[in-house]
């Protein structure tokens, strides 16, 4: 099981409960659980949503949306059932956190989806779990089943005269399932190919009912914003991008791991103070601050707020909070490539431009990679690359995309030192004759 | 609906509300490239060849998915959406094999266009393209996935057109492949549409395969000679050794009422033509053996041995055998020929469906027939017997088309559980043989008993049928005599439309042209009626009726006493030496419905012009066959066909795929009455004969010449005098893979009936 | 066909949790694979007539997901991550040691005895604390060689235990 770590800058709000044992519904009970739900019953569909919008909270899987304003869309009246879903599919590599509240506070994930389905008028919740979390998924049956034990619930919750029922979903190993449309499509029971937009699944959703989905993050934050108040929440992080995050720090750091920072905080301080500084005394050549899909920045760059508008502003996204840092011994070339790879795997086949696109990239930087690169490849990939941007069914060939154009655009000197047969710069990588054998 | 107005490319164009921009851009003659797209399917949004600009949208949206809305900004040529679509296909190309000259496909290949169209002729990508072999699903279908650029046009029509669902998707990203159903193979429909609406050269047709080229044919648009549904088949056409021979068939150019639909049979089911054991040449019976003759020495024994029966027994000794294959034209003609010639009403044909009582129930209540078009349009339908999958596939398309695009109701009333009802808003199962008395039932009678089904079913029945407005109603051959003039009196009353199902391509019109003893073409009494089918074998097997004529039938498969064909002489006019034919006296080749001109009609009366698509030497079209045996006799052949005192033209009909100029020169000439005199073989004449004399049968020759189906309505008709004999009735029992005695020469639905299990289980109430 | 009373339970559980019956399958398919060590024809041929849909749609949606498979693995499937993450902190180093160790060449490759099988995984979210793999469903994390090998070994002794 992952480890836990510490650092003082850390506001703990959503990691207040880890390692207290707060899987157990009674130890939850003592640390405030099930309390905001109750609030959120007297506080009604619109205090609800009030309260946040007040904490300007927004959306933790990557895309940043304000969670207040997505409840808002659900059409109060529906002739189908509406649903909430929490996304619970975490495979955005760099990004471990949903794992921790899954494994130490599952209770708050089920609490936030149960305000979440007050605010919108909904009677069903499902919490997806991806297939790799089988342990999580376990804990996640058991803290289910312990609040229906509860009463808390089911039928009548809390005395209130409102119904709510709470499953579990298991995924079974993809990535683009964790895409908002495709989500739905495989708890339907099918592949994981997302749907045509619009109708939104603020409308038309699970099984073609109204449905709300958000991050588990998202869902674990908003009973604590209920419990401090929105506008209290709202005041931890900057102006729109209210309270903390979590944020998974990995790669070339001495102290990887998980830490709650609040939004604003500085992602140079993040590497040096926070994750104790580049490995091995070495220093600093690349970060790719919000997951794989995100437009690394170079060392100039990272003096900068860890909010979604500063990141956006600085051509990168904050993303899904992964921060991978690569040190100067990385091969760009190569990173890029593993990138490419993960995408081109992870494709779901339905459009072409991502389905060709990201297999013609990897082949492409294999052998570039190998050292049977030419000149020319250099601006291919980047041309391919940008005829993949805004074109394909759903964000994933963006994300495949965005960093490889990053890459080239950033380190175009690292590429131009694999041309003409030369072995790799960086030792550790075989060359051209081993790779032929491989390949 | 309300027209909305938007502007594309600076021009302000009009379209109707909610329809998709593509559409709306297609109506407008703005032409929007597309793969995945493909009308009355369901949206992917997949190939993203269809991105445009949209004021005040960020992002290029899929002109495929997007709803018109008033005001909208479009741009589809920007330099942004050229260049997506380039960079579309360059990626396409990437991993496509460049195999054009080879392709089935090349020269109608949709990706090959498009290369040619929007560009990406020149390649970026040097790495080595991902390969998996060619597999054979069945024996028509064939799959090459480096050539498929996954459109998922042909698991839509699979799933949603066919509702047979025998493709699929499988494994992801780059290694998503098309996958049937059964491991490596299909089992399915066959249908073939899957081929056919395949861009590019990934589904390819065994029948078809590496045969030719698409610009060394010739297409000929024809209708099916298989089931009485009527498709429109485009044979693809190309010389040979015997004349010309047709190469395929298919609909892409969507000329028919079928659109692109068509069965196995109309797909591949014309390959009985070239079966080896074709017969092209006269035969005469010496000492037992066929022997080689030539048509002078066949007609004038024929006529010679007809004059001789005359001389010695009379009209009643001769008896003539028509055909559910052949032309209006032609029956027509055999009929006037028994009836002035021979001078006998002693003619009839394998009735499957009882046409004479639907005739004499919709003169009586001024009921209306329903097209086959009109099915996919109806609000309700209602299907009593049959099996339409298995029977009718058009009529099951269309149904099926109703319910998926439109929300129609089809309730279904049937002995056993069809397929049909999947689709089924109510199925009642009823017990077999009381079909018919579901219409004194809905009628208001108390049949419940009689019908074997629980009150509640029926009721239900009852009441949502009482509430529906717009119904066809399509019975099998389960419902006769009696219960159709009570279906159609039950029906008439609420403006409900018919549609009689027979079996064959033209029975419907060997009915109407009057190929009956007792009633000529449209229906009308005669004084003494002549012998039916099964009493004139009676009466060949004890001798009274001494000289046979069979043309394009088989009825020693159906009726056991052989006496009835080694007793008489016997004359057959067929394409191969059937069970009856093996035992005629005089064999005359005839040829087949593709290689004729004519009309025909189906089973729901839409009236279709026969196009001549290819060409076997030594065969003659069975009217000029009865032309020559009727001038042998010395029959006066101007009234058989009056052709000299008519000038018209042959509007290109007899003169097959080559008849361009011909068409254009008799258009022109005979606007000016220069039309010059046409020879007796020429039916058309027979056709305005026809059309003048047959009730219902005014039909337009432009139109009609213009490819549009002609109603014929049998409300025109006298409904005094009909009798009916629904004792007379055997339906054919034909399935997908069967068409009579002419399937069996059809070396395609050999192979894959062989090869097929039940797939699809038919789904019923229970 | 038969599953397991276990499975059978999970299945009736299961069934109540949504609206339409089809919605269980892709959790489902993964506790029948555990139970049989994959999907079988039978299961899915099962699995058809239950759910009412095809057995081709069925695998259709089984060929989408990387952890269902069709054909048996080894009873410990040993998946070594090496997305970014543990590519910094030698991934690739740790799955070819797992794949020299066990001797097996190729990706899902099973060992001789049919103890293991090992695979090259995508991104299992354990970034923080990589290089890491799974082996079945148990996370194990920081890896070395050494590790490893202490791993390994303790599977092959619960294998021969069983
Ligand atoms: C390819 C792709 C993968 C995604 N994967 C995840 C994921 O694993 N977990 C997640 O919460 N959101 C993921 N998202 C984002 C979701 O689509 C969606 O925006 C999110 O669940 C909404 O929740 P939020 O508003 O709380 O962030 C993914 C998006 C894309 C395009
Ligand atoms: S449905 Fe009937 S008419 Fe149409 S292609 Fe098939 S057999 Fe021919
Ligand atoms: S990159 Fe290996 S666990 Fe995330």
């Amino acid at each position: 099981m992952a480890n836990l770590v510490s650092h003082p800058d850390e506001v703990k709000v959503v990691t207040k409960r880890f390692g207290q044992g707060a899987a157990n519904i009674d130890r939850y009970l003592e640390l405030d659980g099930y309390k905001a739900v109750q609030k959120a019953l007297e506080l009604g569909a619109d205090g609800i949503i009030n309260e946040m919008k007040a904490s300007s909270l927004r959306g933790r899987g990557g895309a940043g949306f304000p969670t207040g304003m997505k409840w808002s869309f659900v059409p109060k009246e529906s002739a189908k059932p509406k649903y909430v879903l929490c996304n619970g599919d975490e495979s955005e590599p760099g990004t471990c956190k949903d794992r921790l509240i899954f494994e130490h506070d599952p209770h708050s994930v089920i609490e936030g989806a149960m305000i979440a389905a007050i605010a919108v008028g909904s009677h069903d919740v499902y919490i997806y779990i991806r297939g790799e979390y089988r342990y999580l998924l376990e804990i996640m049956q058991k803290a289910i089943a312990d609040a229906y034990a509860k009463g808390f619930c089911g039928k009548n919750i809390f005395g209130s005269g409102y119904d709510l029922n709470v499953y579990w979903h298991g995924g079974a190993g993809a990535y683009e399932v964790g895409e908002e449309s495709a989500l739905m499509e495989s708890l339907e029971g099918k592949r994981g190919v997302p749907r045509i937009r619009p109708p939104f699944p603020a409308v038309v959703g699970l099984w073609g009912g109204p449905t709300v989905i958000n991050n588990a993050e998202t869902l674990a934050s908003v009973p604590h914003i209920l419990l401090m108040g929105g506008k209290q929440y709202a005041e931890i992080g900057v102006d729109r991008n209210g309270g903390t995050r979590l944020f998974s720090l990995s790669g070339h750091v001495e102290r990887p791991g998980v830490y709650e920072l609040p939004l604003g905080y500085s992602l140079r301080k993040a590497i040096y103070e926070v994750g104790g500084g580049i490995a091995n005394g070495r220093a600093l050549k690349a970060v790719v601050p919000g997951g794989s899909s995100v437009p690394c920045l170079k060392p100039d760059e990272i003096d900068i707020s860890l909010d979604f508008d500063s990141m956006m502003k600085a051509g990168t996204f904050l993303g899904s909070g992964g921060i991978v840092v690569l040190d100067d011994q990385t091969c760009i070339v190569k990173f890029a490539l593993r990138t490419i790879q993960f995408y081109r795997h992870e494709s779901c086949g339905w459009c072409i431009p991502c389905r060709e696109g990201t297999d013609w990239l990897s082949k492409s930087l294999k052998r570039f990679h190998a050292g049977g690169g030419v000149a020319k490849d250099i601006d291919n990939i980047r041309y391919l690359a940008e005829n993949m941007l805004g074109r394909t069914f759903c964000p994933l060939g963006d994300a495949a995309a965005m960093p490889i154009i990053g890459f080239v655009n950033k380190f175009r000197k690292e590429f131009e030192a694999h041309l003409d047969g030369k072995p790799c710069p960086y030792e550790k990588h075989p060359a051209l004759s081993q790779l032929a054998v491989v390949r | 609906m309300a027209d909305v107005t938007l502007t594309v490319n600076g021009r302000t164009i009009t379209a109707p509300k909610g329809m998709l921009l593509i559409e709306a851009c297609k109506l407008n003659g703005i032409e929007i490239p597309a793969f995945c797209y493909y009308p009355g399917l369901s949206l992917q949004g997949a190939c993203r060849m269809c991105l445009v600009e949209i004021e005040k949208m960020p992002k290029m949206q899929t002109a495929c998915t997007t709803p018109i809305a008033e005001g909208m900004v479009v741009q589809t040529e920007s330099e942004k959406v050229v260049q997506a679509r380039k960079s579309t296909l360059e990626l396409l190309l990437a991993n496509h094999p460049l195999d054009c000259p080879v392709c089935d496909a090349g020269g109608e290949c949709e990706l090959q266009d498009m290369t040619f169209k929007y560009g990406a002729g020149e390649s970026k990508f040097i790495d080595i393209k991902s390969h998996r072999d060619e597999q054979q699903w069945s024996p028509v279908v064939f799959y090459d996935r480096p050539r498929c650029i996954l459109c998922y046009r042909c698991v839509r029509v699979c799933g949603e057109g066919m509702d047979v669902w025998a493709l699929g998707i499988q494994n992801r990203g780059q290694g998503s492949v098309i996958a049937p159903n059964k491991g490596d193979a299909l089992d399915c429909e066959e249908c073939g549409m899957c081929i056919d609406i395949c861009p590019v050269g990934a589904l390819t047709s065994g029948a078809y395969r590496y045969k030719t080229r698409p610009w060394e044919m010739t297409h000929v648009g024809t209708v099916c000679n298989h089931c009485g549904d009527g498709c429109v088949t485009t044979a693809g056409v190309r010389r040979s050794d015997t004349g010309s021979e047709i190469v395929r068939c298919d609909n892409r150019d969507r000329s028919g009422m079928n659109d692109d639909f068509l069965c196995i049979k109309g797909r591949y089911a014309f390959d009985f033509a070239a079966n080896p054991e074709r017969v092209t040449t006269p035969l005469i019976k010496r000492a037992g053996k066929f022997v080689a003759a030539t048509w002078s020495e066949a007609v004038e024994l024929v006529a010679a041995k007809f004059q001789e029966t005359l001389l010695d027994g009379g009209p009643k000794a001769i008896g003539v055998i028509g055909s559910n294959h052949t032309t209006n034209e032609e029956n027509y003609l055999l009929q006037k020929f028994a009836r002035t010639v021979l001078g006998t009403n002693n003619i009839d044909h394998h009735r499957t469906a009882d046409f004479a009582s639907f005739a004499r129930a919709v003169a009586t209540s001024k009921a209306k027939t329903a097209s086959m078009s009109e099915v996919a349009t109806a609000e309700a339908i209602l299907l009593i017997g049959s099996d339409p999958t298995e029977e009718h596939p058009l009529l099951a398309w269309q149904i099926r088309n109703a319910v998926r695009l439109r929300n129609a109701r089809l309730y279904v009333v049937n002995s056993a559980g069809i397929k049909l009802g999947r689709q089924a808003a109510q199925f009642v199962k009823v017990a077999a043989g009381s079909e018919g008395w579901l219409a004194a039932y809905l009628a208001g009678k108390d049949a419940g008993a009689t019908l074997g089904v629980a009150a509640e079913a029926l009721t239900k029945l009852r009441e949502a049928l009482a509430a529906e407005n717009n119904l066809v109603v399509a019975f099998g051959p389960e419902v006769r005599g009696e219960a159709i003039d009570a279906l159609v009196a039950y029906g008439a009353a609420k403006g409900a439309k018919f549609i009689c199902l027979a079996d064959y391509a033209n029975s419907r019109g060997a009915a109407d042209m009057g190929l009956y003893p007792d009633l000529l073409p449209g229906y009308r009494a005669v004084d003494s009626a002549g012998l039916a089918l099964p009493q004139m074998l009676d009466a060949a097997a004890s001798g009274s009726v001494k000289a046979l004529w069979v043309v394009g039938a088989n009825p020693a498969a159906r009726y056991a006493n052989g006496a009835a064909f080694s007793k008489p002489f016997l004359v057959v006019q067929d394409l191969f030496l059937t069970e009856t034919a093996r035992q005629a006296d005089v064999f005359l080749p005839a040829a087949f419905a593709y290689e004729k001109a004519g009309t025909m009609t189906n089973t729901c009366g839409d009236l279709q012009r026969l196009k001549k698509a290819s060409d076997v030497h030594g065969v003659k079209a069975d009217f000029e066959i009865i032309i020559r045996i009727a001038e042998k006799m010395g029959a006066e052949i101007e009234k058989l066909v009056p052709f000299r005192g008519y000038t018209f033209a042959d509007a290109g009909q007899s003169r097959g795929a080559q008849s361009g100029e011909a068409d254009r020169n008799a258009v022109f000439t005979e606007a000016r009455g220069l039309a010059s005199r046409t020879s007796p073989l020429d039916p058309t004449i027979t056709l305005d004969e026809i059309s003048q004399l047959v009730p219902g049968y005014a039909i337009s020759r432009m139109e009609l010449a213009g490819g549009v189906p002609q109603r014929t309505e049998l409300v025109q008709i006298e409904a005094a005098g009909i009798a009916s004999h629904p004792e007379l009735i055997v339906p054919a029992g034909n399935s997908l893979f069967t068409s009579g005695t002419l399937g069996r020469y059809s070396a395609t639905l050999n192979s894959v009936a062989e090869n097929h299990s039940k797939a699809i289980e038919p789904i019923g109430a229970d | 066909m038969k599953f397991s009373e276990q499975l059978e339970a999970r299945y009736s559980d299961m069934l109540t949790h949504y609206p339409v019956k089809r919605s269980l399958l892709v959790p489902f398919l993964l506790y029948t694979q555990d139970e049989f060590g994959y999907v079988t024809d039978d299961a899915i041929e099962e699995l058809s007539r239950r759910l009412e849909i095809t057995a081709l749609e069925i695998r259709n949606v089984i060929s989408y997901y990387s952890m269902l498979r069709t054909k048996p693995g080894g009873r410990y499937n040993v998946q070594v991550c090496t997305n970014i993450c543990c590519l910094l902190r030698g991934g690739e180093e740790m799955l070819a040691h797992a794949r020299k160790t066990l001797d097996v060449a190729v990706n899902k490759g099973v060992t001789a005895d049919g103890v293991f099988s090992v695979e090259e995984v995508e991104c299992i979210g354990a970034c923080s604390w990589a290089p890491a793999m799974q082996v079945n469903y148990d996370f194990h994390e920081n890896l070395t060689p050494e590790k490893i090998d202490r791993i390994l070994d303790e599977y092959r002794l619960k294998a021969a235990q069983q």
